[in-house]
């Protein structure tokens, strides 16, 4: 699937998640003094100031809560409604929103398994999706 | 320690709205005009008192306060334009005082306008991809609504908070309009028809979101020495306090924890004023949730309460807890911000100037305004006594 959405305004604390998620690694950060895991990225620990490390996710994680959306913000979005929109909490403690994939809107429900997996939309952006892995 | 030294000494002296609804033969800055001599003629001044100019807004102009002045034909000695959404406007009081206090001007003019509903500038979405932002709105959310049913579906799931509570907020804003001339939804609602009416961001469907309108309003503040030389009942500040906890929804540490507790407590403090004492409160209700979020998290009621606690009429016109009585965001009028309206009704309680939904007795008010997506807070508690 390919869609005109409207794609990230990628800025150069940001290009290493973006470069990570177009080979399907789901890039996050954790500061080298503190151990402190941070998203979205930046160049130094907002606890410590600690100069950060990008490591890669497991791409498990939790819904944290979610959202049915039946009117698209934006056209090249109208054909997917209604389709669950979920703030999720990674397993290493980061929350990031994303897209849930689901036949189904119903299976989405807060404290469910999920799971990333990725969608190319254009040459440059690959979003991490999630799916629902478990209850 | 700081101490806080506004309580008692500015008071807001006039207030006004311009022409609100539908006004596609106005222009921004003619509706922010109209509502500023409309509260400067109520205050009994004119525009060569103010030497202190607050324009908030987006989208039209790079420095609002200083294309403002320019319309309006002043060169004031203070202008700010500070944008913290929503609560900008009742931000600006806090901070109009402080410029009073330090001597930096005397009388200050807030003012707002919009065209966002003849300019259809409202898009679900409208947020550019860029910043915190680039995580969120490739993935679709219809911000900012998007992000306060993300908070809804959380509240719901923690405390059991229903659908039918939320629309209860509709309704009793739909009332509370019924006894307002100037609000523009004043045909009967019920909690039914509020269900009925279409999704849009699960929980919230169309009429637990706030209307798209045209408008303007505008404040005037000074000092309480020279409010008590004008001709209306002076409207004092007695507290205020501003908060923030994030921009992006993604980045707010818990949904249900509003940054109401931090400027809320502020204010409470700042005042010597409890919730109880408070007569009458005029909320941000950009949607259903947002109201029941602000009531926990100014401590009106307790955390996960506040679904019960707007129910069974007990915030509509004759229940026990008078708010959003202009009819609010919901049914009264929201064009793109509505922080200034919380502070027009809330003097014109205060000066028992609103007829058919006055409060009886009002001494007290508190005024909050909720910006972005739940992002910014700013509480003042009001008072006909300094």
């Amino acid at each position: 699937m390919s869609l005109p959405l409207p794609l990230p305004t990628i800025d150069p604390d940001t290009q290493p998640f973006w470069d990570g998620a177009r080979r399907g690694a789901l890039l996050i950060q954790r500061c080298r003094d503190c151990g402190r895991p941070q998203f979205f990225p930046r160049p130094r620990c907002v606890r410590c100031g600690g100069s950060i490390a990008w490591i890669e996710a497991s791409g498990e994680g939790r819904v944290y809560s979610y959202t049915v959306v039946h009117r698209a913000p934006h056209e090249s979005l109208v054909p997917l409604v209604p389709y669950v929109v979920a703030l999720v909490d990674l397993a290493e403690g980061v929350r990031m929103m994303s897209r849930v994939r689901a036949a189904d809107s119903g299976v989405v429900q807060i404290g469910a398994a999920v799971r990333v997996a990725f969608e190319r939309v254009s040459d440059e952006v690959t979003l991490p999706l999630f799916e629902v892995v478990g209850p | 320690m700081t101490e806080y030294t506004l309580r008692g000494q500015v008071a807001i002296v006039g207030v006004a709205e311009s022409a609100l609804g539908k006004t596609p033969d106005r222009t921004v800055l003619s509706l922010q005009q109209e509502a500023a001599l409309g509260a400067l003629d109520d205050a009994g001044l004119a525009l060569s008192d103010v030497d202190g100019l607050f324009v908030s807004g987006y989208q039209y102009a790079e420095r609002p306060a200083v294309l403002t002045a320019e319309y309006l034909g002043i060169q004031p000695r203070y202008l700010e334009s500070t944008n913290l959404g929503g609560s900008g406007f009742v931000a600006a009081v806090e901070r109009a005082g402080a410029a009073i206090a330090a001597g930096l001007c005397e009388t200050v003019l807030i003012c707002y306008g919009s065209t966002q509903y003849s300019s259809r500038t409202r898009a679900l979405g409208g947020r550019p991809p860029e910043w915190s932002y680039q995580f969120e709105v490739p993935h679709g959310p219809a911000l900012p609504l998007s992000a306060y049913a993300l908070a809804a579906t959380r509240h719901m799931y923690l405390y059991g908070t229903t659908s039918e509570q939320l629309a209860e907020v509709a309704v009793a804003a739909r009332q509370w309009a019924m006894r307002n001339p100037k609000a523009l939804r004043r045909a009967p609602l019920t909690v039914d028809e509020v269900l009925a009416s279409p999704l849009i961001s699960s929980p919230l469907r169309g009429l637990d979101c706030c209307l798209v309108t045209d408008g303007g309003g505008a404040v005037v503040v000074t000092s309480a020495e020279r409010a008590r030389t004008l001709r209306r009942q002076p409207v004092y500040l007695l507290g205020s306090g501003i908060a923030t906890t994030h921009e992006a929804i993604t980045n707010m540490p818990e949904l249900t924890e509003t940054p109401a507790r931090a400027s809320g407590a502020l204010a409470f403090a700042r005042a010597g004023v409890r919730p109880h004492e408070v007569d009458v409160v005029e909320v941000y209700d950009s949607f259903t949730i947002t109201v029941v979020l602000t009531l926990e998290d100014l401590g009106f009621c307790r955390t996960g309460e506040g679904g019960a606690f707007v129910s069974g009429g007990r915030i509509a016109p004759d229940g026990d807890f008078p708010l959003n009585t202009s009819g609010g965001g919901l049914s009264y009028t929201h064009p793109g911000m509505f922080g200034i309206f919380l502070l027009i009704e809330a003097v014109r309680q205060l000066r028992g100037d609103c007829g058919e939904r006055q409060v009886a007795n009002a001494r007290t008010a508190l005024c909050h305004g909720t910006g972005g997506q739940l992002s910014t807070a700013a509480t003042v508690i009001l008072g006909r006594e300094a």
